[in-house]
């Protein structure tokens, strides 16, 4: 069974994003996402500093099998990458929610995370397929 | 449309399995311990697949061999009883239609193992050419493949005297008082065995194996890894209509009998082609790929020269586990086709150094007399 958390809102194309107390914004795939994939064998990360679009492709995931995109939940800057995943990208199969985090961002307007789904709705969107 | 099944179905069901559609079949992607997982374990122990959406066709009556020769380039005069033959289906402009294991069960009696996306329309063309032979498809068989290191002491405990079958060779047994037909052979690059079962006792057989412990199931995603760190084409990605034997490196398939000066040379569907491109080389050539970075470089991504000129095309890739690193292969112009040439695949986009490079990347482990 997928996991999912009470303090992180969520995309319907299966990102999180973390509001953290300094204001800015952790970003990762969910644990439902990650399965999905299967092993993870490379990550390409976007630039610090890059602007990112809501909606807009900003990292791909290697998994095995396929390339995926991930896409931006939200509009803002790129402040910070987590290079641990670059190292060893089975970090997200093993740790989606903690180690596993993509980039941490600035949004251009913090009252767009209200537009995500919460917990509950995005347990619905998996579980309802 | 409908996906078929095959009779093992319910053993992927209860083993956790996650199912894809395949050639028209529900099957095993992978099962919990995932690609990677499945993938070592078939190099290291041993791994149990579900091949059964294959077709297994039987061709018998009198002329067998010498028909069969007119539409495949290889020997089956030679060819013994039990002895089985990579062989391709060849087109009249030398492609491959299909690449397929060919055996012989009597003296006018012959098994093919074909492609499953291939089946029915290989049966097809099979039936027109060879109006006077019996063809029968036999859709109630299922095909186990039990392959790595410890298949044969797995199947030694099961069927006496297994070992004794060398790469190629087949025959006749029973596991746990089912009648079975075993193959000394694979898509793994590695020693094993491939099982022909009926469908009622397929279960039965599956689980006797997995009852090992060193046997697991392997699926779809690490079948496709394995073969690929052995260099073995797939069909449809590395060999299509439109590539030929020779084009491919596959020279070697076609039987000496059948090669310029042979005893029967030539005379197969496609032959002048295959001649002349012996005779006169190639102008592309299938090759294996380095991947200087850590990014996979897949299936359909283009490969360009030193000034950006594409030069050929990537057909087969992804990460190979047991390299640890991503591995590709695909045609390039034959000037490019040279071990060590530096060339460009196209990602996202971007242009990924990559080198060619000798094939297989894992050894084979086959156990030949």
């Amino acid at each position: 069974m997928s996991e999912f958390r009470a303090d992180l809102k969520y995309s319907e194309s299966h990102e999180w994003v973390k509001l953290e107390a300094d204001g800015s914004v952790l970003v990762g795939i969910t644990d439902h996402a990650q399965d999905a994939l299967g092993d993870v064998v490379y990550i390409e990360l976007p630039d610090v500093g890059d602007d990112m679009e809501a909606g807009a492709e900003v990292a791909v995931i290697e998994s095995v099998k396929a390339a995926s995109d991930v896409y931006a939940p939200i509009s803002g800057e790129v402040l910070e990458t987590n290079q641990a995943l670059q190292e060893d990208p089975g970090i997200l199969n093993r740790s989606p929610y903690d180690m596993g985090w993509f980039m941490r961002i600035r949004p251009n307007d913090p009252s767009s995370l209200e537009d995500l789904l919460d917990e509950t709705a995005y347990r619905v969107l998996v579980e309802e397929g | 449309m409908s996906l078929n099944r095959t009779a093992l179905y319910p053993l992927h069901e209860s083993a956790g399995a996650k199912m894809v559609p395949f050639a028209g079949y529900e099957m095993p992607l992978q099962y919990p311990t995932g690609i990677v997982w499945e993938h070592n374990h078939c190099r290291q122990s041993a791994g149990l697949f579900d091949v059964s959406h294959m077709g297994q066709v039987s061709i018998s009556g009198t002329g067998a061999a010498s028909d069969l020769e007119a539409l495949m380039p290889v020997d089956l005069q030679a060819l013994q009883v039990g002895q089985h033959c990579y062989a391709l289906l060849t087109n009249s402009e030398g492609g491959v239609i299909d690449d397929l294991i060919i055996t012989r069960r009597g003296a006018d009696d012959f098994m093919l193992v074909l492609n499953a996306a291939c089946k029915l329309s290989d049966i097809e063309y099979l039936r027109q050419c060879l109006p006077n032979l019996c063809i029968r498809y036999d859709s109630h068989l299922c095909l186990l493949a039990l392959q790595g290191p410890c298949a044969v002491d797995v199947l030694a405990a099961e069927i006496e005297g297994i070992q004794d079958l060398v790469f190629m060779q087949g025959r006749e047994g029973t596991i746990g008082d089912v009648p079975c037909y075993v193959a000394r052979c694979g898509y793994t690059g590695e020693d094993g065995f491939e099982i022909t079962v009926a469908d009622q006792h397929a279960c039965l057989v599956a689980q006797r194996l997995l009852a090992h412990h060193t046997v697991e199931w392997v699926g779809l995603g690490a079948r496709d890894s394995l073969r690929l760190e052995a260099g073995l084409c797939l069909h449809g990605q590395d060999l299509t209509a439109d590539t030929t034997p020779i084009e491919a490196g596959l020279g070697w398939s076609i039987s000496r009998a059948r090669r310029a000066g042979g005893t029967r040379e030539g005379g197969y569907v496609g032959s002048e082609k295959i001649l002349q491109q012996q005779r006169d080389g190639v102008d592309r050539r299938r090759v294996g790929f380095m991947i200087e970075e850590k990014a996979p470089v897949r299936h359909g991504a283009v490969i360009i020269d030193p000034d950006g000129k594409q030069v050929g095309e990537v057909t087969s890739g992804g990460f190979g586990p047991s390299k640890n690193t991503p591995v590709a292969m695909g045609y390039v112009a034959t000037a490019w086709s040279n071990e060590g040439t530096r060339l460009h695949a196209v990602v996202r986009g971007k242009p990924r150094a990559i080198r060619v490079t000798a094939m297989p990347w894992v050894a084979h482990r086959y156990v030949r007399n």
